[in-house]
């Protein structure tokens, strides 16, 4: 491979690295402070994606898609917490079991709606982004760029929201000790529904920001579920770091591996998992979790 | 009106009943200490007052509101703060942060700085992660927690765990300057020294029930009391 391939390759990777990490923060925030593993992230993922695609039907913007829809993700999370996991808590198998639950009937209504249906649909990039520009003597798209921009921006923006604000404080207390924190007077349920809501938000984001260049399908729920349970697993479940050390990892990986072995590509990045989870168990930058 | 009134409460966890009709009163402004074993039930006691543990029957009332079976953050919203065992600090977060995330600020009231008076030690650690103390400084830091709540009633669940007899002695002192200025304290202990030093009214628990009620000096004289339910 030529060395300007490579670089290609290399911003290709980091831009799909930056997609998971925008998938994969919100399902590692989710398992953070509730211990669920969320397995309706893909459909959210997903939901988001179809969402964005009647949005830019209907408006002609992108923009106010890239808004609406983690806002309507949101919502969707503000429902489903308090009505289906809340009467659960504490049966955190149960609680897995109605994600799937709640994966299943939204592709399952995405399916009935005929404009957004069964076949592969695509969304294009907003205009300001769609063309492609010169990199090292070869045309590569904006867009793209665009993606690498904006999941390094939410990495720093989540991480200084985390790290700063009273709300990431308040998460960061929670995933360590809820109920220590609920003793101290803060309503934990409510913090658990946001909570919820705000994964359902990212992952909404993540399918908005993706469909351009992954495009819609069938299937396509279940693929981004995978691949951000990888990430998470790799870089450790339940930190915002590891979201982004994991993302950072698979991005590049994935799309070094479908260039070198296509044919083992997915094989590539179980490998590192398998390695990870030899070597790490709780992941690159997990914490120990002790059971009290 | 009590700071806290039980009366004839039963918990406990699965089929299990661990507490057979606790009955217990903490006047406004008195320190009273919880005795026992382990396994008495103090700790079982101390979850069903907080929330932590559904009451099967009884009822638990702070300040005469009834608060039987209530979650967690509406005891503490109705004045009651909880010093664990265990101190449970939250790892990620500062020593400010755990003095100012939930802090309930009052005219007059505690606060950081306040906190910081009177316990000077933690100043110097304000930027450190909870689980960068040592035992000691984790047990300041966990009874600060507790008063930038502004209680009116404050359960400590054990504060002398794991401490060294001099840090014992300091928080037995603190707590004493607490009783001082009329906040109203339930102190569960194994300690003896620690609870005849800091308690006006002694509950001894055995099995389930409160078994013995009187003060320090009376339990001293009550040789029979300390053998069958506090001795090894």
């Amino acid at each position: 491979m030529s060395p300007e391939l490579a670089f290609l390759q290399a911003l290709n990777g980091i831009s799909f690295g930056a997609l998971l990490f925008i998938l994969a923060a919100g399902l590692s925030l989710i398992f953070g402070m509730m211990d669920v593993v969320n397995l309706a992230h893909g459909a959210f993922y997903m939901l988001g994606a179809y969402i964005a695609l009647s949005v830019v039907r209907t408006t002609g913007s992108f923009w106010v898609a890239l808004v609406a829809v983690p806002l309507a993700l949101g919502a969707l999370g503000l429902v489903v917490e308090p009505l289906l996991l809340r009467r659960l808590r504490g049966r955190h198998l149960d609680q897995v079991l109605i994600t799937v639950g709640v994966a299943l009937v939204i592709t399952d209504l995405i399916r009935l709606k005929p404009d957004w249906g069964a076949e592969v649909r695509t969304l294009p990039p907003p205009d300001a982004l769609a063309g492609s520009i010169a990199i090292l003597g070869n045309d590569y798209p904006v867009y793209r760029l665009f993606v690498i921009a904006f999941g390094v921006t939410l990495a720093l923006s989540l991480a200084a929201l985390h790290r700063r604000s009273r709300a990431g404080a308040l998460i960061r207390a929670g995933v360590d000790d809820a109920q220590m924190l609920s003793a101290l007077g803060v309503d934990t349920d409510r913090l658990f529904a946001v909570t919820y809501a705000i994964g359902a938000a990212l992952a909404g984001l993540a399918g908005v920001v993706a469909a351009p260049v992954l495009g819609l399908q069938p299937g396509m729920d279940v693929e981004a579920l995978v691949l951000s349970l990888i990430v998470v697993v790799v870089g450790g479940l339940g930190t915002l770091g590891g979201a982004q050390v994991g993302a950072a990892l698979v991005g590049p990986a994935d799309t070094f591996g479908k260039v070198f072995v296509p044919q083992f590509a997915l094989f590539f990045i179980f490998a590192i998992m398998a390695l990870v989870l030899l070597l790490r168990p709780s992941g690159l930058l997990g914490r120990i979790r002790v059971i009290r | 009106m009590n700071a806290l009134a039980v009366r004839d409460l039963h918990a406990g966890y699965g089929a299990g009943l661990v507490l057979q009709g606790v009955s217990l009163d903490v006047a406004e402004g008195e320190a009273a200490v919880l005795l026992g074993r382990n396994g008495a039930g103090k700790t079982t006691t101390i979850s069903a007052l907080v929330g932590f543990l559904r009451p099967r029957s009884g009822s638990v009332l702070v300040r005469g509101r009834d608060l039987t079976g209530a979650p967690p953050h509406v005891v503490a919203r109705a004045g009651v703060a909880l010093v664990p065992q265990g101190r449970r600090m939250f790892a990620d977060l500062s020593v400010r942060e755990h003095l100012t995330l939930t802090a309930r600020s009052i005219a007059g009231g505690w606060d950081e700085r306040r906190v910081l008076e009177l316990f000077p030690a933690l100043a110097r650690r304000l930027g450190n992660r909870g689980d960068e103390l040592s035992g000691g400084e984790q047990q300041m830091l966990a009874i600060g927690r507790a008063l930038t709540r502004n209680p009116a009633l404050l359960l400590l669940d054990e504060p002398s765990e794991g401490l060294a007899p001099k840090l014992v002695r300091e928080v037995g002192d603190a707590l004493v300057s607490l009783r001082a200025t009329g906040l109203s304290i339930l102190l569960v202990e194994q300690n003896l020294g620690l609870a005849t030093h800091v308690g006006q009214r002694v509950h001894v628990m055995n099995k389930g029930t409160i078994v013995w009620s009187g003060t320090p000096a009376e339990l001293a004289g009550a040789r029979d009391v300390e053998a069958r339910f506090l001795g090894v």
